[in-house]
């Protein structure tokens, strides 16, 4: 279990890959994934109980479904560095006959993802379907996934956080990477959220909020969901981050949720992230 | 058929301790006995199909055998992408039972005819589509899916269908049922079109082949490719837009058997289905297939007149 100095060296290894990746391909979504890099990193050699050695069933695991599936590159890092595969096939990304597709997908097999996803708004439900065959399975770990803000405009999400509040499942911890940014604009004025908190406490659920790119509030906040596990709600974190936390030119500009930097660019982000854990 | 279903279900339930059942909010009055046999693997999802297809995906990635149940074109239409993206896509053991196929709920409106949900999840790659004619396919095609890894729809009727098959059946993948052999003409029937056309048959006194099918996807080639052979003229019939349906499903068949020399010649196909249209009005099962053309009268009759190629 990697403690917050080494956490947040693994984090900047992770931003200088999303933004080779996506600078090696000319496309992909740097912003939401440099914004979610503290939490992933968090998440995967910190918090969670997981097995690089992958099992799709995921028995006796604690399991991570992606839902927002744009902020692939980050996820990909992630595993690669987890052991799921060899970091050299980060090089592959988008490319001919990859396994690493813009949206990530299960039919390669590639280790470590749970469900394909790209098509926004669907993947609480399916993490919901795991976290109630884990109950009736009487397997005591918990199921995370994460969405983001804009992603919560799909009605399906409103489906599945009011069938999760009124039927207790509350071995499921759904981040929202609240950046306040979809791809046209501030979520304040393509579509306004109102007050998360207020909406998922009204739907039976746990809230916490924390700071998504302060690698000690991220640690803190997830072992606080998990306190809150088992006690008859599911759990939510509003995870306040930065779009293309990181890099300061991509910082809250919503034009960096899907455009790749220049060479220029390029060199201008490498700069800012210390390369810790070698480059792929 | 959907009384048919749901017994069979329980059987299959005690027997697999894995089979789960999802409803959304319309369960009522057939789903209580598995509901109270199993209620650890039984849920009511409320009114939200979409949320309950991606359940359904999750529990079944987790071993279970999930069937969602609801009226026509909720859980089917309603929540296409989650079929897609999220069951299909992962092939999943999810099976999707829409009561109230066709025009069963009549007087209901347009909103309740599921009219084209069978050409839309027989396009999706790893769907079986079923539709059985009478209780003893509807309970045959049930064993069949839960045996099945993978996911499958069922359009079942409503209540009340007479039995047709006398005995029970056991139904390999896309078995075609022969169910009556006569001359000249062979009726292709899918679903509960089947006590239409042999009422038909016998009130006009025709001697004409039967062939009940309980599978729109796959279909036995095999078989199929014999009944080409057999017979000149073939009617089709179903209660389903014309475009995209089993009728389609057979004219698709039938010339890529004819393409890799499985047969010779095509027979002369005449597809009885709902022409390209929505009808509005209110109305009886009956009197919507009677305005929307899924009759034999006169296509019966003009087919039989037609000179074969």
């Amino acid at each position: 279990m990697a403690e917050v100095q080494e956490l947040k060296q693994i984090a900047s290894q992770v931003r200088r890959d999303i933004v080779r990746m996506v600078h090696a391909v000319q496309s992909g979504h740097p912003g939401g994934s440099l914004g979610c890099t503290d939490f992933l990193t968090a998440l995967y050699f910190n918090i969670m109980e997981h097995n690089p050695k992958f099992s799709m069933n995921g028995v006796n695991e604690d399991l991570f479904f992606l839902s927002n599936g744009h902020i692939s590159p980050v996820f990909y890092s992630v595993l690669a560095h987890s052991g799921y595969f060899d970091k050299k096939e980060l090089s592959t990304f988008r490319r001919l006959n990859s396994r690493l597709q813009g949206h990530p997908t299960t039919h390669e097999h590639l280790p470590g993802v749970r469900v394909a996803s790209g098509s926004l708004g669907q993947g609480m439900s399916v993490a919901i379907g795991a976290a109630l065959a884990k109950k009736l399975n009487k397997d005591s770990h918990v199921v995370y996934s994460l969405h983001g803000d804009g992603e919560l405009d799909e009605g399906q999400n409103w489906e599945a956080i009011m069938f999760a509040g009124h039927h207790k499942v509350d071995n499921l911890i759904s981040t929202i990477d609240h950046n306040g940014q979809q791809i046209d604009g501030p979520t304040d004025v393509v579509m306004k959220l109102g007050d998360l908190r207020v909406k998922f406490e009204s739907f039976g659920w746990q809230v916490l909020e924390m700071d998504g790119n302060d690698m000690d509030d991220t640690i803190r906040g997830l072992n606080e969901a998990r306190s809150y596990v088992g006690k008859g709600k599911p759990i939510a974190i509003i995870m306040k981050t930065v779009m293309g936390k990181g890099v300061d030119f991509m910082e809250g500009h919503h034009e960096w949720h899907g455009i790749a930097p220049s060479d220029e660019q390029l060199a201008k982000a490498l700069a800012q992230l210390p390369e810790t854990l070698g480059d792929y | 058929m959907r009384t048919a279903f749901i017994n069979q279900l329980i059987a299959e339930a005690e027997k697999n301790d894995k089979v789960f059942l999802l409803v959304g909010d319309l369960g009522f009055s057939v789903v209580e006995p598995f509901a109270e046999a199993f209620p650890d693997r039984f849920l009511n999802v409320g009114i939200a199909e979409q949320n309950m297809a991606g359940i359904a995906a999750g529990l079944a990635k987790e071993g279970y055998c999930v069937f969602i149940y609801s009226i026509g074109n909720f859980p089917t239409l309603r929540c296409m992408e989650q079929i897609r993206y999220d069951i299909c896509y992962h092939n999943l053991n999810v099976k999707v039972i829409a009561v109230g196929g066709g025009y069963a709920y009549g007087a209901l409106g347009a909103s309740h005819h599921a009219t084209e949900e069978v050409g839309m999840l027989r396009i999706i790659p790893n769907m079986i589509v079923c539709a059985p004619a009478d209780p003893q396919e509807a309970k045959a095609v049930t064993t069949f899916v839960t045996a099945h890894n993978g996911p499958c729809y069922i359009r079942l009727g409503k209540a009340g269908e007479p039995q047709i098959h006398t005995e029970a059946l056991s139904l390999k993948e896309g078995e075609i049922l022969t169910v009556k052999e006569g001359g000249g003409v062979a009726v292709l029937s899918t679903g509960a079109m089947l006590k239409y056309t042999l009422d038909f048959l016998q009130v006009n006194n025709i001697d004409a082949s039967v062939y009940s099918f309980p599978f729109v996807k796959p279909i036995d080639q095999d078989k199929l490719a014999i009944i080409l052979k057999s017979y000149k003229k073939i009617i089709t019939i179903e209660e389903h837009q014309a475009q995209g349906g089993f009728g389609s499903a057979i004219l698709e068949i039938s010339n890529d058997l004819l393409e890799y020399n499985k047969i010779e010649k095509l027979p002369l196909i005449k597809r009885i289905a709902i022409k390209d249209k929505f009808y509005s009005v209110a109305g009886s099962q009956e009197y919507l297939r009677e305005i929307a053309g899924i009759t034999l009268m006169p296509s019966f009759f003009t087919i039989t007149q037609t000179d074969a190629v």
